[in-house]
């Protein structure tokens, strides 16, 4: 670069060193204005709630007792806490296994496609990206009614999928696979482009099959992405709430209630926000275990790449 | 690489085929209903078409004009959102990535640590807080808690990390200052992974269902989803076509993106491989 010769930078070396240092030092002002909105909508509020889960505030900001450990000696004896922390836990186990299997399998499929991957993408990751108000309002009035709904119209079945107690969960997790998995598929989709072509030219060469190819190469080389996506599935399926309060409302009999939704009952509907508070920490402190397993996934994942 | 053409992979197809069908039935099926008169929507056997096809539907949801004020809130907050998001972001990650200051270390751990908590389990601290500033019901309630991502700083940090330095050292000497060579050279630099994120961010946000549920409860200031869940609740003497009609309306904006962007929202997800349900 010539005009780098003719530029202040001529200067000598020390003051070079030092205008340096200025800018290093500026460098502060650049994280300024994010830390600012990370201080008051994330790090006060998580100080903000631990306060709160120690007191008897409500939703109108009254009443506003310390009341020590009492909204969390009150949420472990109380049933309803117990039952929705059940049907979030039994919600998760019941909807991660598929969602990553199936993911697996759709990735596998489209992977080995060589025709028209748009429209495995756009079928299989386009309900990904509708609003869980869609997904809900869709499943609940046109695909599970009796009757006219599609599935029992079109197979003549009689199921009552979101009015029988011991068919809810399994319709809200059939609702949320359809909705959900082609985030898996994707990610699976782009590992399985990352594996190294020659491997299976190396393999093809030793005579492996492709059920052999499948099981010594494929698979091993995805096992960090499927550590990954198990660990993010779990974090997500814990946090559900929309399409269960949308389509069930967290019945019938609170057989699909999962946490966030008895947080939400008891704070913002019973107005009782001090023990909403305790209750949801209950599962942030769950979902802290697991993340915390997440980040060394992710931190190894950034180191590999 | 050629693939030559095999009975396997006609199988494949095949397979792949009915499950695409399957994945799709529910979409069609809104789409076919939306597109029936009202008094055939429940009729049975089931039928894909009714005995014409009608937009009335689509007329009507759209002549109430609750639908419409819904996707602007939605656009306007999923903008300012993404980008305030980015922007932050970006300044920020560059300022851990590429500068030095007192505190650095401390401060980017402060900030990662924040990848574990979950906004589900602040609604209730949240809202008093928007409650306390007088937020609620505006557009900077909806607005203002979804900006800090920390998430998206550290996509942005990892990427800016492996900028090569000569790349800047040429525009210092030059006398440029850093807030040039950000805006001037990084910035545009990182286009591929800024779309990515943008798009990322303008997806979860649109989106975002319970947070904007909690500090919306005025019809004027609700987003589509909040906007269309009152419509599930309040639908007593139902009208099936016009419920589809809008759940199409509103859940078009997005496969167009999607049809649009498909490269960066692949991108995307695979870069920042974390997202709420």
């Amino acid at each position: 670069m010539t005009t780098a010769v003719a530029a202040p930078a001529a200067a000598p070396p020390a003051a070079e060193a030092k205008v340096r240092h200025a800018w290093t030092q500026h460098g502060l002002l650049f994280v300024v204005p994010f830390l600012a909105v990370y201080l008051a909508f994330l790090v006060w509020p998580v100080v903000l709630g631990v306060r709160m889960s120690l007191s008897s505030v409500n939703i109108a900001g009254t009443n506003d007792r310390f009341v020590g450990f009492g909204n969390y000696a009150e949420a472990f004896g109380d049933p309803r806490m117990w039952r929705s922390l059940w049907n979030t836990l039994v919600f998760t186990a019941l909807s991660t296994v598929p969602l990553v299997l199936l993911g697996l399998a759709l990735a596998l499929l489209v992977h080995h496609l060589r025709f028209v991957q748009w429209l495995w993408r756009l079928s299989f990751f386009g309900p990904f990206l509708l609003p869980s108000a869609v997904v809900s309002l869709l499943w609940l009035q046109m695909i599970y009614p009796p009757g006219y709904g599609l599935i029992n119209g079109t197979f003549g079945l009689d199921v009552l999928w979101l009015g029988d107690p011991s068919v809810a969960m399994w319709s809200v997790v059939l609702t949320t696979v359809w909705w959900t998995v082609g985030f898996n598929f994707l990610l699976y989709l782009a590992a399985l482009q990352s594996i190294p072509h020659h491997l299976y030219e190396a393999a093809a060469l030793d005579g492996a099959g492709a059920w052999a190819r499948l099981r010594s190469i494929t698979l091993p080389m995805l096992g960090r992405t499927t550590a990954l996506i198990v660990v993010l599935q779990l974090l997500a399926s814990l946090k559900v709430f929309d399409q269960i309060y949308l389509m069930t409302g967290g019945g019938p009999q609170d057989s699909t209630r999962p946490i966030i939704e008895y947080a939400y009952d008891v704070g913002f509907t019973g107005y009782r926000i001090g023990y909403a508070s305790a209750v949801s920490y209950i599962l942030f402190a769950i979902i802290v275990v697991v993340s915390l397993a997440q980040l060394r996934l992710f931190r190894k994942r950034a180191e590999d790449s | 690489m050629t693939k030559r053409f095999r009975p396997g992979q006609l199988a494949l197809l095949l397979v792949a085929l009915v499950l695409a069908a399957v994945w799709l039935a529910p979409i069609a099926w809104a789409v076919a209903t939306s597109l029936k008169p009202e008094t055939e929507t429940t009729k049975l056997p089931l039928e894909w078409f009714g005995s014409e096809l009608t937009l009335d539907a689509y007329r009507l949801v759209l002549g109430t004009g609750d639908i419409v004020t819904w996707a602007i809130n939605s656009t306007v907050t999923a903008v300012l959102v993404t980008f305030l998001t980015v922007l932050l972001s970006a300044m920020a990650a560059y300022g851990f990535a590429r500068t030095h200051f007192r505190g650095r270390r401390a401060l980017l751990a402060l900030i990662l640590a924040g990848i574990m908590v979950p906004p589900q389990v602040l609604m209730a601290p949240l809202f008093a807080e928007m409650v306390a500033l007088g937020l609620v019901d505006t557009w900077w309630a909806i607005v203002l808690p979804q900006v800090a991502a920390p998430l998206i700083l550290y996509v942005l940090f990892k990427f800016f990390q492996d900028v090569p330095p000569e790349l800047e050292q040429a525009a210092f000497v030059d006398g440029a200052g850093r807030w040039r060579v950000f805006f001037t050279i990084v910035l545009p630099l990182s286009r591929p992974v800024l779309a990515a994120v943008s798009i990322f961010t303008f997806i979860t946000t649109w989106n975002n269902f319970l947070w904007p549920f909690l500090v919306s409860t005025d019809p004027n200031t609700m987003t589509l989803p909040v906007g269309l869940a009152n419509v599930v609740q309040g639908t007593f003497g139902l009208r099936y076509a016009q419920i589809m009609a809008s759940v199409v309306l509103a859940g078009l904006p997005l496969l167009v993106v999607f049809v649009l962007f498909q490269r960066q929202i692949v991108r995307g997800v695979a870069h920042t491989g974390l997202a709420g349900q």
